[in-house]
Formats: structure tokens, C-alpha cells, sequence
């Protein structure tokens, strides 16, 4: 039975044992009195519906993490300049790149030219008590270098923005699949009653502002009541969120009031469940109006957290993101995607890099810092990392896309802190160390949400698929 | 020690959970083997259970293939492997595959216990009865070319009014379940009205059916909504959806391409019932066709509509490779139901489709004019009366030419004088160049139009701008070459120089210049063009006539930032030939020489410069007109690229074979091969009277489209995990009458609707909806949510905003300002639609892949990156969001207010009803009444306080607000129109 099937017939069952259960009767007599409590009758003779509590329930097996955030480093930041410091680039700086690396390789914009190797730009410090070696141009997040893990053995399978974007969010290149976020709303359910599960917020600046498409937060072939919600920073944060204009939020309430009880009368005659659902839907709906400015005004956070993200809010900036990222996790939001569209560095790198991690930094340590303090990082999950690195080989004074080889980190629900895993050889190209690929990625992700990657299928034209296709190894050693 | 310890726990706890299970197997065997089918079939009972369990490691893939046992043929299921064989006809006992599945060796179990799957105690009880019974194997029922099978007879015959209904009651009368009463006629002319054209019906259409009580009425209406030019735009929905039909490219930056006379064309072609078979050909091969038409070229577009690149960085050959994927993903999707994407890789897992298959497939489009990383080429295509218009400009030219070809005595006698003329001239006699300037003005325009002195007179002796500017001569500027270095920005050159000739005479002038130009001839103008651009030769071309004696050329150079410079040549005197001919006389010129000198004489004989003028007007106009024609992606067919297996689908890999077009091998082909196969032979494979599928595939696409669930629910697999059609010989029926029919489309849709199955009313009693929750036996009708292009149409129809036209560009609905901020290369903005435009139906709405009109995602429209058959029918909070607030939906509601207050009465009575006439063609409940009365008396107390609020609410959207309506009465019914339009049942075909 696939998944509509199953609720479909949930919900039929459900709703005529609710409706015999509780009489017909009532509703007529309701019917003489307001919409209000008109509403009300209505409401006692249909069951609510159950909120989705996600297929994989029970869990696999006990979760270090119950929620994801993801700060995406959208355009491909060069783990060169900032988590993989490689000396030996430096010296042979101007040189031709070896063709033992290149020959046969998948090259972008590079395609036809002189290949050079290009230094580092930035000096490297190794930090902390753990002694993780992080570049000067992250200062904040060398701060934080004790709880964070970097792998740097990174690897992916698409050199262009837009097909790899969609395999760091579906595993694969196709589209139509769902992106992870829908994957583990659907695996999961969410915690939270008045937003979405899987929300999704952009920031920009500090290099070409590579376009990030809606797919890459669409549910595919799941349901799309598990897409993802892309929060604004112009307008209204949920588009239409708002009522129209010259309609006060108590005209709107009677209004979706009115609806719901029309639709709970009409159900008599029909007995049909999606009906209760939809009843459920507006209901949510008028919650949303209040809570999603209640997410978005930041009134009430003191003048010291504010200055720790470094930011005064609403100004859609990666450091408000951020710091709205950690108020939808305090509100049970399951997954929650930043994207910073800054890091494509093609020419200019020294200061491309300089500016994007300068609108980063600050607010990544401050994120997990914040989470730390109030107890929740151990059970939130943050990753962050771009769609792919940049080539040890110049382009100008820039670095093209690059695919074998790069780095991200991780910090928070069972990850353990202060360490790196895996590695590139010498000059940064390939991942030679315990390399870990996309899928591996996913299923770690997976693991510690408690989900086994294997198990959550979804058959779509006669295929069980998965977020880790045929492929995924859980990365134990970094695991806490 | 601890290591064995584990293990024996591990083997102990397995032989446990064995001995359980089997212990269960007996208890519950008994009463297993009554609910069994009598007569086991292998392809509805006993292929579902290998497909899930076993393929995967016993199937059609060679290359995955464990232990030499294939279980998908009829020749690996008997197969002797090491003196056993998996299935021994009649005894279970024998057979291995039974014997595995009942082991409790969990060595031997199978499947096996790390694969995850269970076989149930019913699944294991069909597979030994099906032994019992002699193991009749059946090909995949989708495989095998449909066989029209006989109608079977009912006991309730009276109820029966088309074949249809004899399979469905059949079934029906076996499992002792009635078929539910017919929909009143309010449901069945609000259903069939959403179902075939995709709009409600109005409230007199609804009155008129019900008061139609000939015997006909019901086939009346049916006919006139297939006849209505909105059936077409309704049935290309899904198909669009299925070719992945989009406004914008997708990948990337994700630009506009048009493609819109495509979208056009599917619209036509189910108005006019085209033949599914042709409509097939037009597709997939329309420019192959001998003397392709206009029309069957734009169908081509069907093999372009994937998504494109133009990524910088992006590599040719990969999206090559990319594109031809999708093709064979769509194409298989679309007409046969096949997953081949899955072969892309490897050979399928539990079909028999393999990996050779695939790029044989992708072949059949290698020969598709195409760029890895570019624009597509656009493709004019005119319409009829644009081609008209073309014939007619093309006349014109032709008449003008014709004027200009045509010798005449008055010419002739030009002639002569001319020829004299020009026998008597010397070459006109240039002076060096002298210029002086920068003369500078506030901007670039300023200083084009102002006249600075030496525009007035040129006297090479005066200075200008206290001295310090003086005409300096250029000896060195020889005529025919670019000269740069001129200076200042928005700042004017002049140039001047003499020409003498002994007599009056043409001169042509060839030009160039860095940025603008203006050139005088003894003080007339004969040239003026502000424009920016670099000089190079001949950018403009200008003859004058010149006196005899001294004449004064001046040019006026005007640049706007930069460099600046010019270009200057005279036209030759005359062509070297006709200077040849010349120097015959005139009674000693041969036959040849004579016509070429007249030709030659017209082209400058000033008795024709206006004719010449004329042609140059109308040439420029038919080249305008051309540049403003529709254009699309047609196909252009090349030499075939060649095509290789990819291994594991590697682009970078030249290790695979070699392979030419070919369809999948295990099914029936006769395309012959005598020659390389191409896209027409493929075409024509999918619709042969012997393919298996396509026609299968349509009708059950078609039969959800009117029944909510296909015959097979899984519309987009007819393989071996696809489902067994719960009615296997109704749909078989239904593809051979579809072929029989000579594909015809309305056929086929009337004969689904006239059906008294598709009558029925869609409630179901207690015992049904117990029965047959999902109504897989269609005791009644199923009741859905309209698709997201209707749910707009709907409101926009009830309110009276629609506007009728049928196809043209693509417009822009309302969308949220900033929505499409995410989008680079370039940067745009959102502008939506004015007027009419924005008033169209959705399926016209502006598509952009990327970032999809926001209510038209929330109500689950694809995005049509990939072939979409079949959507999700969600119901989330995010569409409620939309119908309450997206403006498109509140100005639906206050223009509906309007109506309700002109048209539907005084009291608030009369208007509720006639909302409800309006929008749910039918009557409110007391109780219904009752809260909406309720509502607006709440809302007209708040109004008539706030009026402010009143006016606010009343300028959403562009529809004018009415000057003569009381705004806070406007604005309360507003508030109740709002409301009904965000009902469920408003959004729902029952």
C-alpha cells in the first residue's frame, strides 16, 4: 500500500467511527447558533486529523539528532583558503599542475588552458585545544574549532552549480527527486504545529551570486506536503502569509472560521476525510499568520545575541539567517536549509573570499555558540559546506569548480567535536584519505537522525528509492 | 570466546523466530487457503511476488544475477540448475524456489534475511497453490499485444448502457456489490463540465440540463462539451505535464525560450481531434515528414522541450548526453509506460529492458540539431494569416524589383545622356583631410544636435576655443581605412575636404564612424545618425550629387565616451566591367554587353531612385516583420552523432559500443533494416497495431482522468512492479477500440463519460467505503481536488474576470514581488500581466521551471523539469494561504462581490443564493445561509465603521473598483465571497 493508500484509508476509518461515534444530531442544533460554536460542533464530530509522525516510527534506532541545520555555501567555497591548508601549492605556485592529477579529469571553465598550480592566499592556524588547522580568514569559526569535525575528504560526481546543488540535495542529478530536507521530514514528521517542517532562508554577496533553483528544496516524487518552505526576507517571510489588504486578522479569522464550518457541514452530505484534513489545513494556515511573524520579529532577543551574529535582523542577511535558524529550532523545526550565495570564485579569490567569509564567519560560530548555550546543540545537527571546492589550479587569480576533492565541517548532535577526518594529497585535488562521498554524507545524516539510509524507501515507478541511491557508508569515526 | 558466544545467541535467536513463524504458517494456513484465489494467475497472483522479492538479485539484470537463476522468464523458472530445478510443475516439493521460501536454514532461507524481505504466509501459500496447479506461466501482461476480448454479460442488463459498464458491473455482480445510484443532475453536468473542458458550468447551463428531459440530454451535453474549444485546453494539461512543456530553459540561469506555438499546437490538435497515431508521428518526426507543414514542424518541438544550458564551465559533451537521457526517460514514460531511465546504468532490475536498449533508444535522436551549452535556435513560425502576409510582402518585392528590372525608351534615352556624360568626366579630385575639434557638450545627445561653428562655415584659417583648436590638415589619412584617435567624451569632430569635378555628377560615399555621423555636401545635410558603436568600413552608404567645379564635404564625428574615430571611401566611379564596356562605342558592343550596361544604368538611374527607395522600405519592413514572427524549438535534423553505451551512464567514457537506433529488443519491432532507423520509424513502432503499450498507456491515463484512479493505478509503469489492472480485459477492450477507433481521442473520452459507471454518484454508502476505500472496483465515482490550473480558472470563471482567448504567449499571473530574486544571468524582474492578459486561464501562466508561480506550486502543478504523469493531490496549509490572500483570489472575490450586488438580488437571501447558484450550482442549507448571513452582518457593521479599511480591501488586483456601489457593503460581500471561494467543495469535482 503506498502512502496515499494508507492515509486515505486512515482517515475514511477514522472519520465515520468519529462521526457515528458523536451523532449527527448536534449539528443541527449548533447549526442555531454562531459560526464560532457552530464551528465547534462540527469539529467534535470529525476526528483530528493525525499530524504526520513520519514513516520511520519507531525509529531505526536511537537518535543523536533531532533536528538538521544545514548552512549551504552555495557557488563552491575553496577549502584551499579556508579548512585545507596544502604548503606544498605554495611552493610549486606558478608551476605547471602535475598531469599525473590531471589528465582524463573533468575540468569547468579551465577547459583547453594552461593548467598552474595556485597558492593558498590565506595563512593557516592550527587552533584550540584539538589543534585543527583552519585558515586566519575564519576567525570566529576557529573559535569554535573545538566543536566542530572537518572532513576534508569531501567528494562529489557534478562540476556545474546547478547539477551539483541537486546531488548535495536529492543524490542525484535527475530532477524530480526530493531534496534530504523532504526525506527527513518524511522519515521524521515535525515537531512544530504552527510552521512548516523544512524551511529554507538565502543570503548573498561577496562573489557571483550563482542562482540557487526552488528544486533544490522540492519534495519530488514525495508528497509535497514534505517540500520545503523558502522563507523571504522582502515581503511576506511565507509568501501570502499575510491577509489582504483592509482585512484585520479577527475579519480573516471569521472568515477561515466560516470556511471551516461550511466544509464540516458539506461533510455530512459526502462523508469525505479530505475534507477534515482541509479543515485542519486552514487551521494551520491562521496559526501561520501569527506565528511566522512571531519567528520573524526579534524584539525581544537581547542586544548581546544580536551583536554576538552581528546583526540587527530583517535585513536577509547570512547573519540574521542565522540567527533565525536557531529561533526555528527552538520551535521544532526539523530542517532547516541556509543557503549563503557567495562563495563562486572564479577570478579575485583573495578578495572574494575575504568578503564572503567576512558576511559568514561571525555568524556561523555565533549559531553554534548560541546553540550551545542553551542546550541544544547536542541535539541539533549543523553542517557546513558548499555544492563542491575549487581547483588547486589557477584561473587567473581565481580557482575553478572542483569535484575530487574539498572540505566541510560539522558540528552538534553526535558529531564529535575538535577533530578532522579525511584528507586530499598534497596540492588539495584529490580526496585520498577515507574519502567520503555525497550519499556518505546522507547516511551519516540519516544515522543520527536514527534512520538506517537503507530503510527509507519510497517506490516511484517500481523503484525503492533512496536518498543514498545503491551507495552510502555511514562515517563512524566521526561520530561521538 | 566472546566473538562465538555472539554468533550461537545470534543462531539460537534465529532458529527461535523460525520456529515461530512457522508455527504461525500452520495455525493460520487453513484459513489462508480459503480466502485463495481458485484458479491462481500468474501474472495478477504470483509475478507481483517475485518482482518485489527476487528480481532484484534473480532477474533481468544479467550482470546481478545470483547463482544463474533467472525467475523473470518461463524458461529460467524450469531450468535445470545443478540437477534441481526452481520450479517443478505440480510439486511443490520439488520445486526450489518453494523449498527455499519454507526453509528455516537461514543459510538457505530465501529471501534472504539481510536482503530485508519477507515473503508473507499468504504470499508463500499462492506461490505452492500455483505450483499445485501446474505452473502456467503468462508473459507480462503489458508485454503481450492486447487482444479485444469479448463483453461479458450481466445479470442486470438494464443498467449496463455502454461495453463499459458490462466489464465494470461483471466484476462488480462476482464480488456481490451493487453499483451506486446515478449523481443528480446538478453533480453530473458540474462533473462532466470539469472533466472535459476544465470549468464550471454556469447556473443557466445548469438549469437548462435539468430541464432537458429528452432522452438525449445527457449525450447533448456531453457532445457540446466536446465540441467547446476549451476541451482542448483541458486535455493538454496533462499531456504538457508529461512532455515537460515550460516557459523557461531550467538548468541554471534558467531563461526564456519560447516554445508557446508547441503548447498551441497540442491544444489544436485535441480540438480537432487529431489521431493519437499522428499526433504521435507530428511529434516525434513532424519535420521528417514529406512537405512538412508549419504545423507538423512545431510539433517537433516536442523533441527540444528538455532543459538546456547555458553555463559557463559547462561541458558540451556531458549535457549532451544529459539531454538525450531525458529523452529516452520522456519518451518511454510518456507512450509506453517504461522505466528505461533505470537502464541509463545497468540493465533493468525487473523488466527486461537493458542498458543496449537504452542508448539504442537515445539513438533515434542523435540526429537533433543541437549545442551541448547554448541557446536552442529559435525557429519562426508563422500562422496562416502571417504567411499571407509574408506572400504578400514577397510580391510586393517582387513587383518593385520587377519596376526596377524593366528597360523602358525614356531610360534608354537617360541612358545615353549619361553615357556621354560619363565619357566626358575625369575622376573627381579629393583634397587632403583638415579636422579640428574636440567641441564638447553636456551629453552625447547635446552634443549631436548642437551646431558649433564650423557647422555654420568652415574657414580652415580661423581657431577656435581661444586659439587653442585649429584646423590641422591630414595628409596622411588615405582613403579606405579606420582611423582612431579622436578624443573626448560627448565631445564632436569635425572633418572637412573638397571634391572637384569637371561636371555635374553621383558620387557615392561609404562611411564609418565612432559614435554618430553627420555629413554635409556644400552645406546641405545628406546624412544623420546618432547612434553608439565602433567605426568600421561601410556602416553607412550614401550617393550625392555633386556640381561641377568645387564642392565642400563636412563630416561631423560625435563621440560619446572613449575612443572615436571614422572611416571614408568614395564608391567606385563605375564596376571595372561596365568602365570595360564604356570604353566599346556603343554600336560595337556585343550582344551581352548592351543589356549588362542597362541593367547596370538602372541600378543608379535617378528616374528610378524612388522605386529603389521603395524596395529598400519593403525589404525592411518584411525583415522586421519576420524578426516579430512567433518562433519555437522545431527540430532540425543532422547527421546522426554517434552514440556509445555509457558505462554506469559515464559521459567521459568512449569504452562502451557503438550502437544505432534501435527499439527495445524483447518487444515485437518491425522497423525494418534496410537503413539506419530515425525518429519517424520509432514514431511509427509506438503506434503499430502490435505494440503492446502505447494505446494501453493512454486509455488508462485517460480513464484516471475520469475516474480518478487508472485501471492500473501506476500510470507511468507498465513493468513487472507497475500494478495488475484490477479490470485486465476492460482495459485491453479499451486499447483495442482505441487502435480499432483509428486512435480516435473523443471516442474514447465520450465513451468513458457516456458510461453509466462514470455516472454514479461519488459518495459512498457505509458498506463501500468498508469495502473498497480507494474504489478500485468503481461502485461509485471517485470526488477530487481540480488541478491548480483549474483551481485558477474556477475562480476567475465564477467571478467573470476570464478571459476567453484560446493560446498565444505565455503570460504573467500575479506573483509575490522579490519571488524570483534567487534567479542570476540575468537578473530580472517580474512584471505581471495588464488587462485581459491577466485574466487567462493557467495553463497559459508564464512556466518558469525554476521557480514556479507560487500558487500554482502550492496546488501541486510540476514544475516540468522531468515527465510529470501523474501529480499529487496534497492538501496543505500553503494552499489555503493562497486562496485566501494571493491576490488573484481576493480580486476573484471583490469582482464576484460586484456581481453579487448588481445581479443577485436585494436581500441578503436572494445574494447568498444566487453566490451559491454561482459557484456551487445549487441552493444553501438553512444552516448554510445562516453563517454566511452571519458573517456579512459582522463584516458590513465592521465596513460601515471602518471605511478606510473598506477601500483598502476593495483595490486588490487591477479590476477597476466600482464607482457606484456603497464600498463598505462591497466590502462585507467580499468577505463572504472570499469565503466561498476557499471552500472545499468549490475546489472539488464530486
Amino acid at each position: 500500500m503506498d502512502f496515499f493508500e494508507h492515509m486515505r484509508l486512515q482517515q475514511s476509518r477514522r472519520a465515520f467511527l468519529g462521526r457515528a461515534a458523536t451523532g449527527l444530531g448536534s449539528m443541527a442544533l449548533a447549526s442555531l447558533l454562531s459560526p464560532a460554536s457552530t464551528l465547534a460542533a462540527v469539529k467534535s464530530s470529525l476526528t483530528k486529523e493525525d499530524k504526520w509522525r513520519g514513516i520511520v516510527n519507531p525509529l531505526h534506532f536511537a537518535p543523536k539528532a533531532k533536528r538538521v541545520i544545514f548552512l549551504g555555501m552555495a557557488g563552491g567555497p575553496s577549502h584551499l583558503e579556508t579548512l585545507d591548508y596544502k604548503p606544498k601549492l605554495a611552493e610549486l605556485h606558478g608551476q605547471p599542475m602535475p598531469e599525473s592529477y590531471t589528465k582524463g579529469q573533468q575540468i569547468a571553465q579551465l577547459q583547453g588552458q594552461a593548467l598552474k598550480c595556485f597558492a593558498p592566499q590565506f595563512a593557516f592556524a592550527k587552533v584550540g585545544k584539538s589543534g585543527q588547522e583552519i585558515s586566519t580568514i575564519l576567525p570566529n569559526i576557529s573559535k569554535i574549532a573545538d566543536d566542530i569535525c572537518i572532513v576534508r575528504s569531501m567528494h562529489t560526481e557534478q562540476i556545474n552549480h546547478d547539477p551539483a546543488q541537486a546531488f548535495m540535495n536529492t543524490g542525484t542529478a535527475i530532477s524530480g527527486r526530493p531534496s534530504m530536507g523532504s526525506w527527513v521530514l518524511y522519515g521524521l514528521g515535525s515537531e512544530c504545529e504552527n510552521l512548516p517542517g523544512f524551511v529554507v532562508l538565502i543570503s548573498s554577496g561577496g562573489g557571483q551570486d550563482q542562482p540557487v533553483a526552488a528544486r533544490q528544496w522540492h519534495s519530488g516524487f514525495l508528497p509535497s506536503k514534505f517540500q520545503g518552505v523558502m522563507f523571504h526576507s522582502k515581503g511576506d517571510p511565507v509568501l501570502y502569509v499575510k491577509p489582504p489588504k483592509g482585512v484585520r486578522d479577527e475579519d480573516q479569522k471569521s472568515v477561515i472560521e466560516t470556511v471551516n464550518s461550511l466544509n464540516g457541514l458539506f461533510d455530512q452530505s459526502v462523508h469525505d476525510p479530505e475534507i477534515t484534513t482541509r479543515i485542519s489545513q486552514y487551521e494551520m494556515a491562521f496559526k501561520m499568520q501569527s506565528s511566522v511573524p512571531g519567528l520573524m520579529d526579534i524584539s525581544n532577543e537581547p542586544q548581546s545575541i544580536l551583536d554576538m551574529y552581528g546583526t540587527k535582523g530583517g535585513d536577509g542577511s547570512f547573519a540574521a539567517n542565522c540567527l533565525l535558524a536557531r529561533r526555528l529550532a527552538e520551535r521544532g523545526v526539523r530542517f532547516i536549509q541556509l543557503y549563503h550565495r557567495g562563495w563562486d570564485h572564479h577570478g579575485g579569490i583573495k578578495n572574494g573570499v575575504t568578503t564572503t567569509a567576512g558576511l559568514v564567519d561571525k555568524a556561523s560560530a555565533a549559531l553554534i555558540t548560541d546553540l550551545k548555550n542553551r542546550g541544544m546543540l547536542d541535539d541539533t545537527l549543523v553542517i557546513w559546506g558548499g555544492e563542491f571546492g575549487r581547483t588547486p589550479m589557477a584561473q587567473g587569480d581565481g580557482r575553478d569548480h572542483h569535484i575530487k576533492g574539498y572540505s566541510l565541517w560539522m558540528a552538534g548532535g553526535g558529531i564529535k567535536g575538535g577533530t578532522s577526518f579525511g584528507g586530499t594529497d598534497e596540492l588539495g585535488y584529490n580526496a585520498v584519505d577515507n574519502p567520503v562521498h555525497v550519499h556518505d554524507l546522507h547516511a551519516t545524516m540519516l544515522h543520527l537522525l536514527g534512520i538506517d539510509h537503507e530503510r527509507l524507501t519510497y517506490r516511484f515507478q517500481g523503484r525503492d528509492f533512496r536518498l543514498t541511491d545503491v551507495a552510502g557508508e555511514i562515517i563512524k569515526p566521526i561520530l561521538a | 570466546m566472546i566473538y562465538r558466544k555472539d554468533i550461537v545467541r545470534k543462531f539460537t535467536g534465529l532458529i527461535l523466530i523460525f520456529t515461530i513463524c512457522l508455527t504461525s504458517l500452520c495455525l493460520r494456513a487453513a484459513t489462508i487457503s480459503d480466502s485463495l484465489p481458485k484458479v491462481i494467475q500468474f501474472n495478477r497472483d504470483i509475478r507481483p511476488i517475485l518482482s518485489d522479492n527476487c528480481f532484484s538479485c534473480h532477474g533481468p539484470d544479467k550482470n546481478k544475477r545470483k547463482a544463474k537463476l533467472q525467475l523473470d522468464t518461463k524458461e529460467g523458472l524450469l531450468a535445470e540448475i545443478e540437477g534441481r530445478h526452481p520450479v517443478v510443475p505440480g510439486k511443490p516439493d520439488q520445486s526450489e524456489i518453494y523449498r527455499r521460501i519454507i526453509s528455516s536454514d537461514p543459510e538457505e532461507v530465501m529471501p534472504q534475511n539481510k536482503s530485508g524481505k519477507t515473503l508473507t504466509p499468504r504470499q508463500v501459500a499462492l506461490i505452492k497453490r500455483w505450483i499445485e496447479q501446474g505452473a502456467k506461466w503468462e508473459g507480462h501482461w503489458a508485454y503481450n499485444p492486447p487482444v479485444r476480448p469479448a463483453v461479458p454479460h450481466v445479470k442486470k442488463t438494464s443498467w449496463s448502457k455502454t461495453p463499459v459498464d458490462n466489464f465494470i458491473l461483471s466484476r462488480l455482480e462476482t464480488e456481490k456489490l451493487q453499483p451506486s445510484a446515478e449523481a443528480d443532475r446538478r453533480i453530473l453536468i458540474r462533473r462532466l463540465s470539469f472533466d472535459l473542458i476544465g470549468l464550471p458550468p454556469t447556473p443557466e447551463e445548469v438549469q437548462a440540463f435539468i430541464n432537458d428531459k429528452t432522452p438525449q440530454a445527457y449525450e447533448k451535453l456531453v457532445d457540446r462539451l466536446l465540441a467547446s474549444p476549451h476541451y482542448g485546453e483541458r486535455m493538454a494539461m496533462s499531456w504538457l505535464d508529461e512532455v515537460r512543456y515550460a516557459d523557461t530553459d531550467g538548468f541554471h540561469a534558467d531563461n526564456y525560450r519560447s516554445v508557446y506555438p508547441y503548447r498551441d499546437y497540442v491544444i489544436a490538435a485535441f480540438n480537432t481531434n487529431m489521431p493519437f497515431n499522428q499526433f504521435t508521428i507530428e511529434q516525434l518526426a513532424g519535420d521528417l515528414l514529406p512537405n512538412a507543414t508549419i504545423s507538423q514542424k512545431i510539433a517537433s518541438t516536442y523533441n527540444k522541450l528538455n532543459r538546456t544550458t547555458e553555463e559557463g564551465g559547462a561541458q558540451a559533451k556531458e549535457y549532451l548526453a544529459k539531454y538525450a537521457a531525458d529523452r529516452v526517460r520522456t519518451t518511454s514514460t510518456t507512450w509506453m509506460g517504461a522505466t528505461m531511465a533505470c537502464c541509463e546504468c545497468h540493465d533493468h532490475k525487473f523488466d527486461p529492458y537493458s542498458t543496449r536498449d537504452f542508448y539504442s533508444f537515445e539513438a533515434f535522436f542523435a540526429d537533433i540539431k543541437e549545442q551541448g551549452v547554448a541557446k536552442p535556435e529559435a525557429v519562426p513560425v508563422p500562422n496562416e494569416q502571417q504567411t499571407a502576409e509574408l506572400k504578400k510582402m514577397d510580391q510586393e518585392i517582387a513587383n518593385l524589383q520587377k519596376a526596377l528590372d524593366t528597360a523602358t525608351p525614356e531610360l534608354a534615352t537617360a541612358q545615353l545622356e549619361w553615357e556621354k556624360e560619363f565619357s566626358d568626366q575625369a575622376p573627381p579630385k579629393l583634397s587632403d583631410w583638415h579636422s579640428v575639434g574636440p567641441f564638447t557638450a553636456q551629453t552625447f545627445e547635446g552634443t549631436f544636435k548642437k551646431p558649433f561653428e564650423p557647422e555654420k562655415e568652415v574657414d580652415l584659417s580661423k581657431s577656435y576655443h581661444k586659439g587653442k583648436d585649429k584646423w590641422i590638415a591630414h595628409p596622411e589619412w588615405t582613403d579606405g581605412k579606420v582611423y582612431n584617435g579622436l578624443k573626448g567624451d560627448n565631445s564632436a569632430t569635425y572633418l572637412y575636404r573638397t571634391i572637384e569635378v569637371q561636371t555635374s555628377q553621383s558620387l557615392t560615399l561609404l562611411l564609418g564612424s565612432d559614435d554618430g555621423i553627420k555629413v554635409w555636401l556644400n552645406g546641405k545635410e545628406v546624412l544623420s545618425n546618432q547612434i553608439m558603436r565602433g567605426a568600421a568600413p561601410d556602416q553607412e552608404k550614401v550617393t550625392v550629387r555633386l556640381q561641377a567645379g568645387e564642392n565642400k564635404l563636412l563630416l561631423k564625428i560625435v563621440n560619446g565616451a572613449g575612443d572615436s574615430g571614422f572611416y571614408f571611401k568614395t564608391g567606385d566611379h563605375a564596376p571595372d566591367n561596365i568602365l570595360a564596356i564604356l570604353k566599346v562605342e556603343s554600336g560595337k558592343r556585343n550582344e551581352a554587353q548592351n543589356p549588362e550596361l542597362a541593367k547596370y544604368y538602372r541600378t543608379i538611374a535617378p528616374a528610378l531612385d524612388s522605386t529603389r527607395a521603395e524596395l529598400a522600405a519593403a525589404k525592411k519592413r518584411q525583415d522586421d516583420f519576420t524578426k516579430s514572427l512567433p518562433t519555437t524549438l522545431a527540430t532540425t535534423t543532422v547527421e546522426p552523432r554517434v552514440t556509445r553505451v555509457l558505462p554506469r551512464g559515464n559521459w567521459m567514457s568512449e569504452a562502451g559500443d557503438i550502437v544505432t537506433p534501435a527499439v527495445p529488443a524483447f518487444l515485437n519491432h518491425s522497423i525494418s533494416t534496410n537503413k539506419r532507423a530515425n525518429r519517424l520509424d520509432l514514431a511509427q513502432w509506438l503506434v503499430a497495431r502490435d505494440n503492446p503499450l502505447t494505446a494501453r498507456v493512454f486509455v488508462n491515463r485517460l480513464w484516471k482522468t475520469f475516474y480518478g484512479t487508472g485501471l492500473s493505478k501506476t500510470l507511468d509503469d507498465t513493468g513487472s512492479r507497475g500494478e495488475w489492472p484490477t479490470h485486465p480485459e476492460l482495459l485491453d477492450w479499451l486499447a483495442t477500440e482505441f487502435m480499432d477507433s483509428g486512435w480516435d481521442v473523443k471516442h474514447m473520452v465520450k465513451l468513458m463519460v457516456m458510461a453509466n459507471t462514470y455516472r454514479q454518484t461519488s459518495v459512498p454508502d457505509e458498506k463501500l467505503r468498508e469495502r473498497d476505500p480507494a474504489n478500485r472496483l468503481f461502485a461509485r465515482q471517485s470526488s477530487f481536488r481540480l488541478d491548480a490550473e483549474f483551481v485558477r480558472d474556477n475562480a476567475l470563471s465564477v467571478s467573470g474576470l476570464l478571459a476567453d482567448k484560446i493560446g498565444g504567449p505565455s503570460v504573467k499571473p500575479y506573483q509575490p514581488a522579490g519571488y524570483w530574486d534567487q534567479l542570476n544571468f540575468p537578473k530580472r524582474t517580474y512584471e505581471n500581466d495588464k488587462g485581459a492578459a491577466q485574466y487567462r486561464r493557467g495553463l497559459y501562466s508564464f512556466w518558469c521551471r525554476t521557480f514556479l508561480q507560487p500558487s500554482m506550486l502550492a496546488f501541486d502543478a510540476p514544475p516540468r523539469e522531468e515527465c510529470t504523469v501523474e501529480r499529487v493531490y496534497s492538501n496543505t496549509p500553503l494552499q489555503a494561504l493562497a486562496l485566501l490572500n494571493d491576490p488573484t483570489y481576493v480580486e476573484a472575490a471583490r469582482v464576484l462581490a460586484e456581481r453579487i450586488m448588481r445581479d443577485g438580488g436585494s436581500s441578503a437571501k436572494d445574494r447568498i443564493n444566487w453566490t451559491f447558484a454561482r459557484t456551487l450550482n445549487r441552493k444553501p442549507s438553512d444552516q448554510e445561509f445562516k453563517l454566511l448571513n452571519d458573517l456579512y452582518q459582522e463584516q458590513i457593521e465592521h465596513y460601515s465603521k471602518e471605511k478606510a479599511d473598506a477601500d483598502k480591501l476593495l483595490t486588490e488586483g487591477e479590476a477597476p473598483a466600482p464607482k457606484d456601489i456603497n464600498t463598505p457593503e462591497l466590502a462585507a460581500w467580499t468577505s463572504v465571497s472570499r469565503t466561498v471561494l476557499n471552500l472545499h467543495e468549490t475546489i472539488t469535482r464530486y
